[in-house]
Protein backbone atom coordinates (compact mmCIF):
# COMPACT_ATOMS: atom_id res chain seq x y z
CA UNK A 1 0.00 0.00 0.00
CA UNK A 2 2.55 2.08 0.91
CA UNK A 3 5.02 2.33 -2.04
CA UNK A 4 2.56 3.12 -3.94
CA UNK A 5 1.00 5.78 -1.79
CA UNK A 6 4.07 7.55 -1.34
CA UNK A 7 4.72 8.75 -5.38
CA UNK A 8 0.72 9.01 -5.61
CA UNK A 9 1.05 11.48 -3.30
CA UNK A 10 5.09 12.66 -4.63
CA UNK A 11 2.50 13.55 -8.01
CA UNK A 12 -0.21 15.54 -6.44
CA UNK A 13 2.24 17.55 -4.71
CA UNK A 14 4.32 18.14 -7.90
CA UNK A 15 0.95 18.68 -9.20
CA UNK A 16 -0.61 21.15 -7.04
CA UNK A 17 2.96 23.16 -6.67
CA UNK A 18 3.20 23.70 -10.40
CA UNK A 19 -0.55 24.88 -10.49
CA UNK A 20 0.61 27.41 -7.52
CA UNK A 21 3.56 28.15 -9.56
CA UNK A 22 1.46 29.37 -12.31
CA UNK A 23 0.45 32.00 -10.13
CA UNK A 24 4.03 33.28 -9.01
CA UNK A 25 4.60 33.69 -12.72
CA UNK A 26 1.70 35.75 -13.53
CA UNK A 27 2.87 37.74 -10.31
CA UNK A 28 3.13 41.97 -11.84
CA UNK A 29 4.09 44.54 -10.10
CA UNK A 30 0.26 45.94 -9.95
CA UNK A 31 -0.46 43.10 -7.45
CA UNK A 32 1.94 44.69 -4.61
CA UNK A 33 0.08 46.97 -4.40
CA UNK A 34 -3.04 44.44 -3.53
CA UNK A 35 -0.97 42.74 -1.35
CA UNK A 36 -0.24 46.39 0.11
CA UNK A 37 -3.61 46.95 0.39
CA UNK A 38 -4.60 43.47 1.90
CA UNK A 39 -1.80 44.08 4.80
CA UNK A 40 -2.60 47.71 5.91
CA UNK A 41 -6.41 46.73 6.27
CA UNK A 42 -6.41 45.01 10.03
CA UNK A 43 -3.48 47.56 10.78
CA UNK A 44 -6.21 50.62 10.16
CA UNK A 45 -8.81 48.14 11.99
CA UNK A 46 -6.26 47.95 15.07
CA UNK A 47 -5.11 51.55 15.31
CA UNK A 48 -8.62 53.40 14.73
CA UNK A 49 -10.80 50.46 17.03
CA UNK A 50 -8.43 48.48 19.03
CA UNK A 51 -6.39 51.79 20.25
CA UNK A 52 -9.26 54.65 19.18
CA UNK A 53 -11.90 53.00 20.49
CA UNK A 54 -9.95 51.10 23.05
CA UNK A 55 -9.23 54.29 24.58
CA UNK A 56 -12.94 54.43 25.46
CA UNK A 57 -13.63 51.01 26.41
CA UNK A 58 -10.69 50.57 28.98
CA UNK A 59 -10.39 46.96 30.01
CA UNK A 60 -12.44 43.78 29.21
CA UNK A 61 -12.96 40.61 30.77
CA UNK A 62 -11.65 37.81 29.50
CA UNK A 63 -14.53 34.32 29.85
CA UNK A 64 -12.18 33.18 32.97
CA UNK A 65 -12.63 36.75 34.64
CA UNK A 66 -9.16 38.12 33.94
CA UNK A 67 -8.89 41.75 32.45
CA UNK A 68 -7.22 42.92 29.52
CA UNK A 69 -6.61 45.88 27.44
CA UNK A 70 -8.65 46.49 24.37
CA UNK A 71 -6.47 46.89 22.28
CA UNK A 72 -5.23 43.17 23.54
CA UNK A 73 -8.57 42.04 22.94
CA UNK A 74 -9.26 43.23 19.52
CA UNK A 75 -5.99 42.35 17.62
CA UNK A 76 -6.24 38.66 16.97
CA UNK A 77 -9.55 39.29 16.00
CA UNK A 78 -8.46 41.41 13.47
CA UNK A 79 -5.73 38.83 12.81
CA UNK A 80 -8.21 35.91 12.20
CA UNK A 81 -10.33 38.40 10.27
CA UNK A 82 -7.60 39.24 7.98
CA UNK A 83 -6.74 35.71 7.27
CA UNK A 84 -9.96 35.16 6.89
CA UNK A 85 -10.84 38.11 3.85
CA UNK A 86 -7.52 37.35 2.80
CA UNK A 87 -8.37 33.85 1.72
CA UNK A 88 -11.93 34.27 0.77
CA UNK A 89 -11.16 37.11 -2.25
CA UNK A 90 -7.86 34.79 -3.45
CA UNK A 91 -10.37 31.97 -3.33
CA UNK A 92 -13.67 33.34 -4.81
CA UNK A 93 -12.99 36.32 -6.68
CA UNK A 94 -9.86 35.45 -8.26
CA UNK A 95 -10.52 31.26 -8.91
CA UNK A 96 -14.05 31.84 -9.72
CA UNK A 97 -12.55 34.28 -12.82
CA UNK A 98 -9.79 32.02 -13.57
CA UNK A 99 -12.38 28.96 -13.93
CA UNK A 100 -15.60 30.89 -15.73
CA UNK A 101 -13.41 33.56 -17.25
CA UNK A 102 -10.36 32.99 -18.00
CA UNK A 103 -11.15 29.43 -18.82
CA UNK A 104 -7.33 29.11 -17.64
CA UNK A 105 -8.57 25.33 -15.52
CA UNK A 106 -9.81 23.74 -18.92
CA UNK A 107 -6.61 24.41 -20.31
CA UNK A 108 -5.11 22.73 -17.05
CA UNK A 109 -7.20 19.74 -16.87
CA UNK A 110 -6.26 18.65 -20.49
CA UNK A 111 -2.70 17.26 -18.64
CA UNK A 112 -2.42 15.01 -15.61
CA UNK A 113 -3.23 17.84 -13.29
CA UNK A 114 -6.78 16.77 -11.79
CA UNK A 115 -9.58 19.27 -9.62
CA UNK A 116 -8.25 18.31 -6.86
CA UNK A 117 -4.47 19.53 -7.58
CA UNK A 118 -5.81 22.72 -9.26
CA UNK A 119 -8.03 23.46 -5.63
CA UNK A 120 -4.98 22.47 -3.63
CA UNK A 121 -2.55 24.40 -5.50
CA UNK A 122 -4.97 27.00 -6.12
CA UNK A 123 -5.51 27.09 -2.07
CA UNK A 124 -1.84 26.95 -1.11
CA UNK A 125 -1.14 30.12 -3.20
CA UNK A 126 -3.60 32.28 -1.34
CA UNK A 127 -1.75 30.68 1.63
CA UNK A 128 1.13 31.86 0.37
CA UNK A 129 -0.41 35.79 0.81
CA UNK A 130 -2.09 35.05 3.84
CA UNK A 131 0.63 33.51 5.35
CA UNK A 132 2.87 37.19 4.82
CA UNK A 133 0.00 39.26 6.29
CA UNK A 134 -0.92 37.29 9.70
CA UNK A 135 3.19 37.03 9.70
CA UNK A 136 3.81 40.99 9.33
CA UNK A 137 0.60 41.68 11.39
CA UNK A 138 2.17 39.86 14.49
CA UNK A 139 5.04 41.50 14.07
CA UNK A 140 3.21 44.57 14.76
CA UNK A 141 1.47 42.76 17.81
CA UNK A 142 4.49 42.13 19.42
CA UNK A 143 5.51 45.73 18.76
CA UNK A 144 2.67 47.37 20.34
CA UNK A 145 3.22 44.55 23.25
CA UNK A 146 -0.15 42.89 22.38
CA UNK A 147 1.55 39.99 23.08
CA UNK A 148 4.80 38.43 23.43
CA UNK A 149 6.68 36.85 20.80
CA UNK A 150 6.57 33.75 21.72
CA UNK A 151 3.10 33.39 21.67
CA UNK A 152 3.14 35.12 18.54
CA UNK A 153 5.06 32.23 16.87
CA UNK A 154 2.19 29.99 18.25
CA UNK A 155 -0.33 32.34 16.49
CA UNK A 156 1.26 31.62 13.19
CA UNK A 157 0.36 28.42 12.40
CA UNK A 158 -2.82 28.91 13.45
CA UNK A 159 -3.53 32.01 11.52
CA UNK A 160 -2.65 30.11 8.61
CA UNK A 161 -4.33 27.67 9.38
CA UNK A 162 -7.63 29.70 9.66
CA UNK A 163 -6.70 31.19 6.04
CA UNK A 164 -6.78 27.59 4.67
CA UNK A 165 -10.10 26.61 6.40
CA UNK A 166 -11.63 29.72 5.11
CA UNK A 167 -9.80 29.13 1.42
CA UNK A 168 -11.17 25.74 1.07
CA UNK A 169 -14.65 26.99 2.04
CA UNK A 170 -14.45 29.81 -0.76
CA UNK A 171 -13.34 27.32 -3.30
CA UNK A 172 -16.46 25.42 -2.57
CA UNK A 173 -18.37 28.72 -2.56
CA UNK A 174 -17.20 29.58 -5.93
CA UNK A 175 -17.95 26.41 -7.28
CA UNK A 176 -21.61 26.92 -6.44
CA UNK A 177 -22.10 30.58 -7.40
CA UNK A 178 -23.93 31.45 -10.76
CA UNK A 179 -22.28 35.07 -11.36
CA UNK A 180 -20.55 38.32 -10.20
CA UNK A 181 -24.34 39.22 -8.48
CA UNK A 182 -23.60 36.48 -6.18
CA UNK A 183 -20.44 38.38 -4.68
CA UNK A 184 -22.35 41.00 -3.11
CA UNK A 185 -24.07 38.41 -1.45
CA UNK A 186 -20.63 36.90 -0.23
CA UNK A 187 -18.87 40.12 0.59
CA UNK A 188 -22.24 40.78 2.51
CA UNK A 189 -21.94 38.18 4.35
CA UNK A 190 -18.20 38.26 5.34
CA UNK A 191 -18.69 41.73 7.17
CA UNK A 192 -21.27 40.09 8.80
CA UNK A 193 -18.98 37.63 10.14
CA UNK A 194 -16.60 40.40 10.39
CA UNK A 195 -18.92 41.96 12.96
CA UNK A 196 -20.54 39.33 15.10
CA UNK A 197 -17.89 36.84 15.97
CA UNK A 198 -16.80 37.76 18.95
CA UNK A 199 -14.68 40.16 17.38
CA UNK A 200 -15.27 43.98 19.24
CA UNK A 201 -16.64 42.68 22.36
CA UNK A 202 -16.83 38.82 23.88
CA UNK A 203 -19.73 36.91 22.86
CA UNK A 204 -21.23 36.30 25.86
CA UNK A 205 -22.14 39.88 25.71
CA UNK A 206 -25.32 38.92 23.30
CA UNK A 207 -28.25 37.05 24.28
CA UNK A 208 -27.96 33.48 24.66
CA UNK A 209 -29.69 32.27 20.87
CA UNK A 210 -28.17 34.42 19.21
CA UNK A 211 -24.60 33.70 21.27
CA UNK A 212 -25.06 30.15 20.33
CA UNK A 213 -25.31 30.92 16.85
CA UNK A 214 -22.65 33.09 16.54
CA UNK A 215 -20.50 30.31 18.75
CA UNK A 216 -20.61 28.07 16.05
CA UNK A 217 -19.80 29.68 13.36
CA UNK A 218 -16.06 29.68 11.63
CA UNK A 219 -15.02 33.19 12.27
CA UNK A 220 -15.34 33.44 15.81
CA UNK A 221 -13.85 29.37 16.49
CA UNK A 222 -10.73 31.63 14.90
CA UNK A 223 -10.81 34.32 16.45
CA UNK A 224 -11.42 32.12 19.73
CA UNK A 225 -8.39 30.03 18.83
CA UNK A 226 -6.01 33.18 17.94
CA UNK A 227 -7.28 34.87 20.96
CA UNK A 228 -6.40 32.01 23.50
CA UNK A 229 -3.47 31.46 22.24
CA UNK A 230 -2.01 35.51 21.99
CA UNK A 231 -3.78 36.21 25.24
CA UNK A 232 -2.04 33.00 26.81
CA UNK A 233 -5.39 31.38 27.81
CA UNK A 234 -5.56 28.32 25.99
CA UNK A 235 -7.87 25.46 27.01
CA UNK A 236 -9.92 22.41 25.73
CA UNK A 237 -11.69 24.26 23.61
CA UNK A 238 -9.02 25.65 20.94
CA UNK A 239 -8.67 22.17 20.54
CA UNK A 240 -12.23 21.97 19.22
CA UNK A 241 -11.69 25.37 17.38
CA UNK A 242 -8.92 23.50 15.78
CA UNK A 243 -10.53 20.57 15.12
CA UNK A 244 -13.69 22.55 13.71
CA UNK A 245 -10.77 24.49 11.12
CA UNK A 246 -9.14 21.08 10.08
CA UNK A 247 -12.70 19.38 8.94
CA UNK A 248 -13.64 22.55 7.21
CA UNK A 249 -10.48 22.42 5.35
CA UNK A 250 -10.84 18.64 4.09
CA UNK A 251 -14.77 19.31 4.15
CA UNK A 252 -14.10 22.42 1.51
CA UNK A 253 -11.25 20.36 -0.63
CA UNK A 254 -13.00 17.02 -1.01
CA UNK A 255 -16.35 19.54 -2.39
CA UNK A 256 -14.33 21.94 -4.43
CA UNK A 257 -12.23 19.17 -6.47
CA UNK A 258 -15.90 17.41 -7.09
CA UNK A 259 -17.52 20.34 -8.05
CA UNK A 260 -14.94 21.23 -10.17
CA UNK A 261 -14.87 18.29 -11.88
CA UNK A 262 -19.10 18.33 -12.32
CA UNK A 263 -18.63 21.71 -13.75
CA UNK A 264 -15.28 21.35 -16.25
CA UNK A 265 -15.47 17.93 -16.95
CA UNK A 266 -18.58 17.27 -18.51
CA UNK B 1 -3.38 -3.88 -30.02
CA UNK B 2 -2.22 -1.53 -32.01
CA UNK B 3 -4.74 1.07 -32.20
CA UNK B 4 -3.74 4.33 -30.33
CA UNK B 5 -7.32 4.98 -30.07
CA UNK B 6 -9.83 2.37 -29.93
CA UNK B 7 -13.64 3.11 -29.36
CA UNK B 8 -16.77 0.53 -29.99
CA UNK B 9 -20.24 1.71 -29.64
CA UNK B 10 -19.40 5.59 -27.89
CA UNK B 11 -21.92 7.27 -26.35
CA UNK B 12 -22.30 10.78 -25.00
CA UNK B 13 -25.03 12.51 -23.57
CA UNK B 14 -25.73 15.66 -22.06
CA UNK B 15 -29.19 15.07 -20.53
CA UNK B 16 -31.62 13.69 -22.69
CA UNK B 17 -29.56 14.93 -25.99
CA UNK B 18 -27.15 12.57 -27.50
CA UNK B 19 -24.32 14.31 -29.00
CA UNK B 20 -22.23 10.89 -29.34
CA UNK B 21 -24.92 8.30 -30.70
CA UNK B 22 -22.27 4.78 -30.74
CA UNK B 23 -19.50 5.56 -33.06
CA UNK B 24 -16.85 2.76 -33.39
CA UNK B 25 -13.19 4.44 -34.44
CA UNK B 26 -9.50 3.12 -34.79
CA UNK B 27 -6.43 4.96 -35.06
CA UNK B 28 -3.65 3.67 -35.32
CA UNK B 29 0.17 4.89 -34.48
CA UNK B 30 1.37 7.04 -37.20
CA UNK B 31 -2.07 7.95 -39.01
CA UNK B 32 -3.48 11.62 -39.29
CA UNK B 33 -7.10 10.46 -38.73
CA UNK B 34 -10.05 13.11 -39.11
CA UNK B 35 -13.58 13.97 -38.11
CA UNK B 36 -15.64 15.64 -40.87
CA UNK B 37 -18.87 17.14 -40.36
CA UNK B 38 -21.30 20.30 -39.62
CA UNK B 39 -21.36 21.79 -36.28
CA UNK B 40 -23.17 19.96 -34.19
CA UNK B 41 -21.94 16.85 -35.17
CA UNK B 42 -20.89 15.70 -31.91
CA UNK B 43 -17.12 16.14 -32.99
CA UNK B 44 -16.14 17.97 -29.92
CA UNK B 45 -17.94 15.82 -27.90
CA UNK B 46 -15.80 13.07 -29.20
CA UNK B 47 -12.70 14.56 -28.91
CA UNK B 48 -13.27 15.85 -25.54
CA UNK B 49 -13.83 12.16 -24.53
CA UNK B 50 -10.46 10.80 -26.19
CA UNK B 51 -9.13 14.16 -24.70
CA UNK B 52 -9.96 11.96 -21.00
CA UNK B 53 -11.69 15.74 -20.34
CA UNK B 54 -15.42 14.16 -20.42
CA UNK B 55 -16.57 10.27 -19.42
CA UNK B 56 -18.38 8.42 -21.76
CA UNK B 57 -21.69 8.26 -21.51
CA UNK B 58 -21.68 4.27 -22.70
CA UNK B 59 -19.45 2.08 -24.81
CA UNK B 60 -15.74 0.89 -24.70
CA UNK B 61 -13.15 3.54 -25.63
CA UNK B 62 -9.81 2.56 -24.85
CA UNK B 63 -7.09 5.22 -25.59
CA UNK B 64 -3.33 4.29 -25.90
CA UNK B 65 -4.23 1.03 -24.27
CA UNK B 66 -5.49 2.52 -21.18
CA UNK B 67 -8.99 3.54 -19.88
CA UNK B 68 -9.71 6.67 -19.69
CA UNK B 69 -12.11 6.39 -16.21
CA UNK B 70 -9.42 4.91 -14.53
CA UNK B 71 -5.93 6.36 -16.14
CA UNK B 72 -7.07 9.75 -17.29
CA UNK B 73 -3.88 11.53 -15.74
CA UNK B 74 -1.94 8.86 -17.14
CA UNK B 75 -3.12 8.98 -20.27
CA UNK B 76 -3.39 12.92 -21.02
CA UNK B 77 0.22 12.83 -19.96
CA UNK B 78 1.05 11.62 -23.42
CA UNK B 79 -1.28 13.49 -25.45
CA UNK B 80 -1.25 16.73 -26.86
CA UNK B 81 -4.39 19.12 -27.00
CA UNK B 82 -5.62 21.64 -28.74
CA UNK B 83 -9.31 22.65 -28.06
CA UNK B 84 -11.47 24.51 -30.05
CA UNK B 85 -11.36 27.77 -28.30
CA UNK B 86 -8.07 28.68 -27.36
CA UNK B 87 -7.87 28.65 -23.63
CA UNK B 88 -3.96 30.70 -23.44
CA UNK B 89 -3.37 32.16 -20.19
CA UNK B 90 -3.53 35.69 -20.54
CA UNK B 91 -1.67 36.64 -17.89
CA UNK B 92 1.48 35.27 -18.80
CA UNK B 93 3.39 36.10 -21.84
CA UNK B 94 4.13 33.44 -25.03
CA UNK B 95 7.32 32.04 -23.96
CA UNK B 96 5.56 31.68 -20.09
CA UNK B 97 2.79 30.08 -21.43
CA UNK B 98 4.73 27.07 -22.89
CA UNK B 99 6.97 26.91 -19.61
CA UNK B 100 4.27 26.81 -17.01
CA UNK B 101 2.16 24.13 -19.35
CA UNK B 102 5.54 22.07 -19.19
CA UNK B 103 5.01 22.33 -15.65
CA UNK B 104 1.91 20.65 -15.77
CA UNK B 105 3.38 18.03 -17.16
CA UNK B 106 6.02 17.14 -14.58
CA UNK B 107 8.71 19.03 -16.81
CA UNK B 108 11.82 20.16 -15.07
CA UNK B 109 12.01 24.11 -15.25
CA UNK B 110 15.04 24.31 -17.56
CA UNK B 111 14.12 21.10 -19.64
CA UNK B 112 10.66 23.20 -20.12
CA UNK B 113 12.25 26.63 -21.36
CA UNK B 114 14.65 24.88 -24.20
CA UNK B 115 12.04 23.12 -25.39
CA UNK B 116 9.62 26.01 -25.36
CA UNK B 117 12.16 28.04 -27.08
CA UNK B 118 12.59 25.18 -29.80
CA UNK B 119 9.04 25.12 -30.55
CA UNK B 120 8.04 28.66 -30.75
CA UNK B 121 10.48 28.42 -33.46
CA UNK B 122 8.87 25.79 -34.88
CA UNK B 123 5.78 27.90 -35.39
CA UNK B 124 7.44 30.98 -35.98
CA UNK B 125 6.68 32.90 -32.89
CA UNK B 126 10.18 32.99 -31.60
CA UNK B 127 10.07 37.01 -31.88
CA UNK B 128 6.78 37.15 -29.93
CA UNK B 129 8.15 35.46 -26.72
CA UNK B 130 7.85 38.25 -24.44
CA UNK B 131 4.69 39.17 -25.53
CA UNK B 132 1.18 39.14 -23.76
CA UNK B 133 -1.00 36.66 -25.52
CA UNK B 134 -3.82 39.42 -26.32
CA UNK B 135 -2.22 41.15 -28.70
CA UNK B 136 -1.50 38.09 -30.51
CA UNK B 137 -3.75 37.51 -34.14
CA UNK B 138 -6.01 34.66 -33.93
CA UNK B 139 -3.34 32.47 -36.56
CA UNK B 140 -0.42 33.31 -33.64
CA UNK B 141 -2.73 32.39 -30.89
CA UNK B 142 -3.53 29.25 -32.67
CA UNK B 143 -0.11 28.07 -33.65
CA UNK B 144 0.75 28.86 -29.90
CA UNK B 145 -1.60 26.31 -28.82
CA UNK B 146 -0.21 24.12 -31.37
CA UNK B 147 3.18 24.28 -29.73
CA UNK B 148 2.15 24.00 -26.44
CA UNK B 149 0.18 20.67 -27.08
CA UNK B 150 3.61 19.62 -28.34
CA UNK B 151 5.21 20.53 -25.14
CA UNK B 152 5.36 16.82 -23.54
CA UNK B 153 6.51 15.39 -26.76
CA UNK B 154 2.97 13.66 -27.05
CA UNK B 155 2.33 9.99 -28.78
CA UNK B 156 -1.08 11.40 -30.06
CA UNK B 157 -2.14 15.23 -31.20
CA UNK B 158 -5.82 15.90 -30.65
CA UNK B 159 -6.33 19.06 -32.54
CA UNK B 160 -9.83 20.15 -32.55
CA UNK B 161 -10.71 22.67 -35.54
CA UNK B 162 -7.13 23.43 -36.17
CA UNK B 163 -7.46 26.33 -38.68
CA UNK B 164 -11.52 27.56 -37.99
CA UNK B 165 -11.90 31.18 -38.13
CA UNK B 166 -8.05 32.35 -39.50
CA UNK B 167 -7.85 33.79 -43.31
CA UNK B 168 -6.32 32.00 -46.04
CA UNK B 169 -2.67 32.60 -44.88
CA UNK B 170 -2.75 31.56 -41.47
CA UNK B 171 -4.49 28.42 -42.43
CA UNK B 172 -1.64 27.28 -44.28
CA UNK B 173 0.93 27.93 -42.48
CA UNK B 174 -0.74 25.87 -39.45
CA UNK B 175 -1.38 23.34 -42.72
CA UNK B 176 2.04 23.48 -43.12
CA UNK B 177 3.55 22.93 -39.70
CA UNK B 178 0.63 20.19 -39.07
CA UNK B 179 2.13 18.45 -42.29
CA UNK B 180 5.92 18.34 -40.89
CA UNK B 181 4.25 17.28 -37.50
CA UNK B 182 2.53 14.44 -39.50
CA UNK B 183 6.23 13.90 -41.78
CA UNK B 184 7.90 13.62 -38.16
CA UNK B 185 5.29 10.44 -37.14
CA UNK B 186 3.19 11.82 -34.75
CA UNK B 187 -0.27 10.77 -34.93
CA UNK B 188 -2.38 13.43 -35.55
CA UNK B 189 -6.43 13.20 -34.85
CA UNK B 190 -8.21 16.39 -35.87
CA UNK B 191 -11.53 17.55 -36.32
CA UNK B 192 -12.93 20.34 -38.78
CA UNK B 193 -15.92 21.36 -41.08
CA UNK B 194 -12.78 21.95 -44.04
CA UNK B 195 -12.98 19.52 -46.57
CA UNK B 196 -9.85 20.92 -48.38
CA UNK B 197 -8.59 20.19 -44.97
CA UNK B 198 -9.58 16.92 -44.46
CA UNK B 199 -8.05 16.61 -48.04
CA UNK B 200 -5.27 18.04 -47.11
CA UNK B 201 -3.79 16.46 -43.60
CA UNK B 202 -6.04 13.53 -43.33
CA UNK B 203 -4.40 10.06 -44.57
CA UNK B 204 -8.42 8.18 -43.02
CA UNK B 205 -10.94 10.13 -42.18
CA UNK B 206 -14.69 9.59 -40.50
CA UNK B 207 -17.90 11.40 -41.96
CA UNK B 208 -19.88 12.51 -38.73
CA UNK B 209 -23.72 13.97 -38.75
CA UNK B 210 -25.84 13.76 -35.64
CA UNK B 211 -23.89 12.37 -33.72
CA UNK B 212 -23.43 8.84 -35.83
CA UNK B 213 -20.64 8.14 -38.28
CA UNK B 214 -22.09 8.19 -41.79
CA UNK B 215 -18.85 7.20 -43.72
CA UNK B 216 -15.08 6.37 -43.46
CA UNK B 217 -12.32 5.79 -45.55
CA UNK B 218 -9.88 7.51 -47.11
CA UNK B 219 -10.16 10.73 -48.87
CA UNK B 220 -9.96 9.41 -51.67
CA UNK B 221 -11.61 6.21 -51.03
CA UNK B 222 -14.65 7.91 -50.39
CA UNK B 223 -14.99 10.22 -53.08
CA UNK B 224 -14.45 6.91 -55.26
CA UNK B 225 -17.51 5.40 -53.17
CA UNK B 226 -20.10 8.12 -53.13
CA UNK B 227 -19.38 10.61 -55.46
CA UNK B 228 -18.62 10.59 -59.47
CA UNK B 229 -15.18 11.55 -61.17
CA UNK B 230 -16.24 15.22 -61.92
CA UNK B 231 -18.74 17.96 -61.27
CA UNK B 232 -20.63 20.26 -63.24
CA UNK B 233 -21.48 23.44 -61.42
CA UNK B 234 -24.02 25.33 -63.46
CA UNK B 235 -25.61 28.72 -62.32
CA UNK B 236 -29.19 29.61 -64.21
CA UNK B 237 -30.33 33.02 -63.70
CA UNK B 238 -33.14 32.45 -61.74
CA UNK B 239 -34.53 32.80 -58.32
CA UNK B 240 -35.21 29.19 -58.36
CA UNK B 241 -32.27 26.65 -59.23
CA UNK B 242 -35.25 23.61 -58.94
CA UNK B 243 -37.09 24.31 -62.32
CA UNK B 244 -34.40 23.29 -64.04
CA UNK B 245 -33.54 20.18 -62.77
CA UNK B 246 -35.83 18.37 -64.45
CA UNK B 247 -34.23 19.34 -67.93
CA UNK B 248 -31.43 18.25 -66.74
CA UNK B 249 -32.23 14.69 -65.86
CA UNK B 250 -30.48 11.74 -68.12
CA UNK B 251 -27.07 13.60 -68.46
CA UNK B 252 -25.13 12.41 -65.64
CA UNK B 253 -25.41 9.97 -62.31
CA UNK B 254 -27.50 12.36 -60.15
CA UNK B 255 -28.64 15.69 -60.19
CA UNK B 256 -27.98 17.79 -56.59
CA UNK B 257 -30.03 21.50 -56.60
CA UNK B 258 -28.47 23.80 -54.42
CA UNK B 259 -29.97 27.40 -53.28
CA UNK B 260 -27.84 29.17 -55.71
CA UNK B 261 -27.01 26.23 -58.36
CA UNK B 262 -27.13 23.04 -59.94
CA UNK B 263 -24.60 20.21 -59.32
CA UNK B 264 -24.22 17.73 -62.19
CA UNK B 265 -22.48 14.54 -61.06
CA UNK B 266 -21.30 13.13 -63.93
CA UNK B 267 -17.46 10.91 -65.32
CA UNK B 268 -17.00 13.28 -67.93
CA UNK B 269 -17.68 17.18 -67.54
CA UNK B 270 -16.98 19.10 -70.47
CA UNK B 271 -18.98 16.00 -72.28
CA UNK B 272 -21.82 16.89 -69.74
CA UNK B 273 -21.48 20.43 -70.50
CA UNK B 274 -21.64 20.43 -74.21
CA UNK B 275 -24.69 18.50 -73.43
CA UNK B 276 -26.02 21.23 -71.22
CA UNK B 277 -25.96 23.69 -74.50
CA UNK B 278 -27.13 21.15 -76.56
CA UNK B 279 -30.17 21.05 -74.74
CA UNK B 280 -29.82 25.09 -75.09
CA UNK B 281 -29.89 25.66 -71.71
CA UNK B 282 -27.88 28.41 -71.49
CA UNK B 283 -26.45 28.87 -67.36
CA UNK B 284 -25.26 32.37 -66.48
CA UNK B 285 -22.14 30.64 -65.06
CA UNK B 286 -20.22 27.23 -65.66
CA UNK B 287 -17.62 25.29 -63.98
CA UNK B 288 -16.24 21.69 -64.18
CA UNK B 289 -14.10 19.90 -61.30
CA UNK B 290 -13.01 17.38 -59.65
CA UNK B 291 -15.32 15.79 -57.10
CA UNK B 292 -14.38 16.52 -53.34
CA UNK B 293 -15.18 15.44 -49.99
CA UNK B 294 -18.02 18.58 -49.99
CA UNK B 295 -19.89 16.44 -52.45
CA UNK B 296 -19.80 13.00 -50.31
CA UNK B 297 -21.02 14.83 -47.41
CA UNK B 298 -23.48 16.04 -49.32
CA UNK B 299 -24.36 12.37 -51.37
CA UNK B 300 -24.69 11.43 -47.51
CA UNK B 301 -26.38 13.70 -45.37
CA UNK B 302 -28.50 15.72 -48.34
CA UNK B 303 -26.68 18.80 -46.83
CA UNK B 304 -23.75 20.99 -47.30
CA UNK B 305 -20.53 20.72 -44.75
CA UNK B 306 -20.51 25.10 -44.42
CA UNK B 307 -23.78 26.62 -44.28
N1 LIG C 1 -21.78 20.57 -22.25
C1 LIG C 1 -22.84 20.38 -23.04
N2 LIG C 1 -24.08 20.38 -22.54
C2 LIG C 1 -25.16 20.19 -23.33
N3 LIG C 1 -25.10 19.98 -24.66
C3 LIG C 1 -23.89 19.97 -25.22
C4 LIG C 1 -22.68 20.16 -24.45
N4 LIG C 1 -21.63 20.10 -25.29
C5 LIG C 1 -22.13 19.87 -26.51
N5 LIG C 1 -23.49 19.79 -26.48
C6 LIG C 1 -24.36 19.54 -27.62
O1 LIG C 1 -23.92 18.37 -28.28
C7 LIG C 1 -24.01 18.52 -29.69
C8 LIG C 1 -22.67 18.21 -30.30
O2 LIG C 1 -21.77 19.22 -29.91
P1 LIG C 1 -20.26 19.22 -30.36
O3 LIG C 1 -19.65 20.40 -29.73
O4 LIG C 1 -19.68 17.88 -30.05
O5 LIG C 1 -20.38 19.39 -31.92
P2 LIG C 1 -19.25 19.72 -32.97
O6 LIG C 1 -19.32 18.67 -34.01
O7 LIG C 1 -17.96 19.91 -32.31
O8 LIG C 1 -19.77 21.09 -33.56
P3 LIG C 1 -18.95 22.41 -34.00
O9 LIG C 1 -18.53 22.20 -35.42
O10 LIG C 1 -19.97 23.49 -33.89
O11 LIG C 1 -17.82 22.58 -33.06
C9 LIG C 1 -24.48 19.94 -29.94
O12 LIG C 1 -25.84 19.90 -30.25
C10 LIG C 1 -24.25 20.65 -28.65
O13 LIG C 1 -25.22 21.63 -28.42
MG1 LIG D 1 -16.67 21.42 -32.06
Amino acid sequence: MLPRLLPALDGMARRSAAVAGRNVAALRTAYWLVLLGGLLEPVFYLFSIGVGVGALVGEIPLPGGRLVGYAEFVAPAMLASSAMSGALTETTFNFFGKMKFMRLYEGMLATPVRPIEIALGELSWAMLRGSLYSAAFLVIMVAMDLTTPLRALAAFPASVLVGFAFGALGMTVSTLIRGWQDFDMISAGMFVLFLFSGTFIPATAYPDVLRWIVEVTPLYRSVDLIRGISLGSLGFVQLLDVLYLLAMLVGGLFVAGRRMERLLCR
Amino acid sequence: MNSLIHARGLVKRFGDFTAVDGIDVDVRAGEAFGFLGPNGAGKSSTMRMIGCVSPPSGGELRILGMDPRRDGPAIRARLGVCPQLDNLDPELTVLENLVTYARFFGIPRRAARERAAELLDFVQLGERAGSKVDPLSGGMKRRLTIARAMINQPDLVLLDEPTTGLDPQARHLVWERLFRLKQQGVTLVLTTHYMDEAEQLCDRLVVMDGGRIVAEGSPRELIEAHSTREVVELRFPTDDQGTYAGKLEGIGERVEVLPDRVLLYVGDGDGALTEVHRRSLSPSSSLVRRSSLEDVFLRLTGRTLVD
